[in-house]
């Protein structure tokens, strides 16, 4: 069983933190990485809520993301450049996309809701397609401007704006998620994760809980996405793709699910491999995935967070 | 040409595409409805029958027919072997498992497809009695497409004899039903897995072979048609013949005459036929389980 951890910053947490303002500098010139990676992170956060915590099921979680980045990058591209309130709308369409499409998760069990999920997916990505004269279809959405962050950091081509930018919002919707998880609320979806059954025996109404935590991952994926729009000024297509879908689940799982650390540390681990090995050869880094995937489900089921976790019981248990 | 006979060439072409996507998925259905393990790299299985069928005629000069048997064979091999080394050990996992799993098997699929034969759409030269027009009743069939209507039909009536007269039927069906009860009757349900696992993979890899010229052959297509096989077994039902088999014409049909009506909304019909049916019918048309 775990352990119910201490609401206040440990040490670990305190180090963790500061990698991320080190590396920017110590990397002046993988910025661009950086920041993919931080989005990547917040993104595979807001899997974890559902995923981790509530043990849904989704195969089209990308959807989500794709509807931030679109609407951020529409916002944008028609004379609205200013990021910060582009976010909080960005966050608000999906947030919506996501309660109205949770009555569809809610009902069913584990196949269903991977099909439900694919499906949506599938139908976002085919109405972003058909709809080119808005979205630009296949070529992706160009000419998204963006205004001065603040009114006073510009978004240039160093990446510096857009590496800090997205380590702020990260930062603070880590925060949120990290009181929420601890809250009654999060409690609840443990237990719901833990017992689906018994948890109306006790009083909580599955249901709604379940509604909740996943209009609200929902939320978060469409602010990764509408980061992602905003600090690369580019939507492409695939910001829909079910590949986009299956490797967030990767980079999660590869972390360990259910600490929101996991989250992160999978994000940086997974893109860091993905840059490497795909400069190597794209078609070898599918294989690489695959074969990833395969070896953590047979080995490694807990992911990076999960041996640690081990290692320091082990350690405090001479 | 007349609204009717359009209308009933759109027909026509989506039940024999319907009926390949029943063959491909109809291994897949015994799976989760005997196991309840959820394959999502089952279309890698009709991909390589569709491979070796191109392959042993290519490189080996093998006609057409005996490639389908060559295909048969060497999917259901294939499909026996993994399971034996790797599915096994998956059937107690949590579903999670099994997705990222079989995701991660579609993925060295597709890589290794792409190593081996190359990105591009792979040809087959089909013998020139299949190729052609059939004239009935005032209208044209596609022989290929006649051909292939038939050769389900064979392979079905040959399944539901195999389940519903067989001993061996009878022990498929009863481990569906209730695992616990078939072992305590002396069932050997590993036995009975491994065998319809290799069947099931082996009609996909028939189906893949038969679908080149319908469905296309390229490294991507476990992941472009993984969406139908699911749709099949989810709407239709795990564990029945019947059900996958209503699902998978019934999407032939939709599939087909939606990009022939209104192809514009392209594939989004399916989508949303597939979302509303799962919602509409949690367990499928005609789940064994409940």
């Amino acid at each position: 069983m775990t352990r119910l951890p201490t609401p206040a910053w440990s040490k670990a947490e305190i180090a963790f933190w500061l990698i991320p303002i080190a590396a920017f500098f110590l990397f002046p010139h993988y910025l661009t990485l950086g920041s993919q990676i931080l989005i990547a992170g917040l993104f595979a956060l807001s899997l974890d809520l559902i995923l981790g915590y509530a043990r849904i099921i989704s195969l089209g979680h990308a959807a989500f993301f794709g509807l931030g980045a679109y609407t951020a990058g529409l916002l944008a591209k028609h004379g609205y450049g200013e990021p910060l309130s582009g976010l909080v709308l960005a966050a608000i369409i999906a947030a919506a996309a996501g309660w109205l499409t949770s009555f569809l998760i809610v009902r069913g069990q584990d196949l269903t809701r991977l099909m439900v999920t694919l499906g949506i997916g599938l139908m976002l990505y085919e109405t972003a397609n058909q709809a080119s004269s808005i979205t630009g279809g296949i070529d992706g959405l160009s000419g998204v401007e963006m205004k001065k962050l603040l009114g006073l950091f510009g978004f240039g081509l160093d990446g510096r704006t857009a590496y800090l930018y997205s380590l702020a919002v990260l930062f603070v919707v880590f925060n949120a998620a990290r009181v929420l998880v601890r809250s009654p609320f999060g409690l609840s979806l443990k237990g719901i994760r833990e017992g689906e059954r018994r948890m109306p025996a006790i009083g909580a109404s599955v249901r709604r809980k379940l509604v909740a935590v996943y209009t609200v991952g929902a939320g978060i994926a469409g602010v990764a996405g509408a980061l992602l729009a905003q600090t690369t000024q580019f939507v492409g297509i695939d910001v829909f793709g079910f590949q986009r879908s299956a490797e967030l689940m990767i980079m999660l799982v590869l972390g360990g699910t259910g600490y929101l650390y996991g989250a992160l540390i999978g994000a940086a681990a997974f893109m860091i491999l993905q840059d490497y090995l795909a400069n190597l050869n794209p078609v070898y880094w599918q294989l690489w995935l695959g074969f990833l995937l395969v070896l953590l489900v047979l080995f490694a089921r807990g992911g990076l967070m999960g041996g640690l976790v081990t290692l320091r019981s082990r350690l405090g248990k001479p | 040409m007349s609204t009717i006979t359009s209308f009933i060439g759109v027909l026509f072409d989506g039940l024999a595409y319907g009926s390949l996507l029943f063959l491909i998925s109809i291994g897949l259905s015994v799976t989760m409805g005997l196991m309840n393990f959820i394959n999502l790299a089952h279309g890698a299985f009709a991909m390589l029958g569709g491979y070796a069928t191109v392959m042993v005629m290519s490189r080996l000069g093998v006609p057409f027919l005996p490639a389908l048997v060559v295909a048969f064979m060497v999917s259901g091999a294939a499909g026996a072997l993994l399971e034996r080394i790797l599915y096994r050990r998956l059937y107690r996992a949590a579903h999670l498992d099994q997705v990222l799993f079989t995701i991660g098997l579609t993925f060295m699929s597709i890589a290794a497809a792409t190593y081996f034969f190359g990105p591009g759409q792979q040809p087959v030269v089909l013998p020139a009695s299949l190729t052609g027009q059939v004239h009935a009743f005032g209208l044209d069939f596609g022989t290929y497409r006649l051909f292939l209507i038939a050769m389900v039909v064979l392979v079905t009536i040959a399944l539901v004899y195999l389940v519903e007269r067989t001993r061996f039927g009878a022990q498929v069906r009863a481990s569906v039903d209730n695992q616990q009860a078939s072992v305590g009757l002396g069932i050997n349900v590993e036995r009975v897995f491994s065998v319809t696992f290799a069947l099931g993979s082996a009609l996909a890899g028939l189906g893949g072979a038969l679908g080149i010229n319908v469905l296309g052959l390229d490294p991507t297509f476990p992941l472009k048609y993984m969406v139908y096989f699911l749709l099949v077994v989810a709407v239709g039902g795990a564990g029945t013949i019947r059900g996958p088999m209503i699902a998978a014409l019934l999407l032939g049909v939709f599939d087909v005459s939606g990009k022939y009506y209104v192809p514009q909304i392209g594939a989004f019909v399916i989508y949303a036929a597939m979302v509303a049916m799962l919602l509409l019918f949690p367990a499928g048309l005609a789940g064994r389980r409940t």
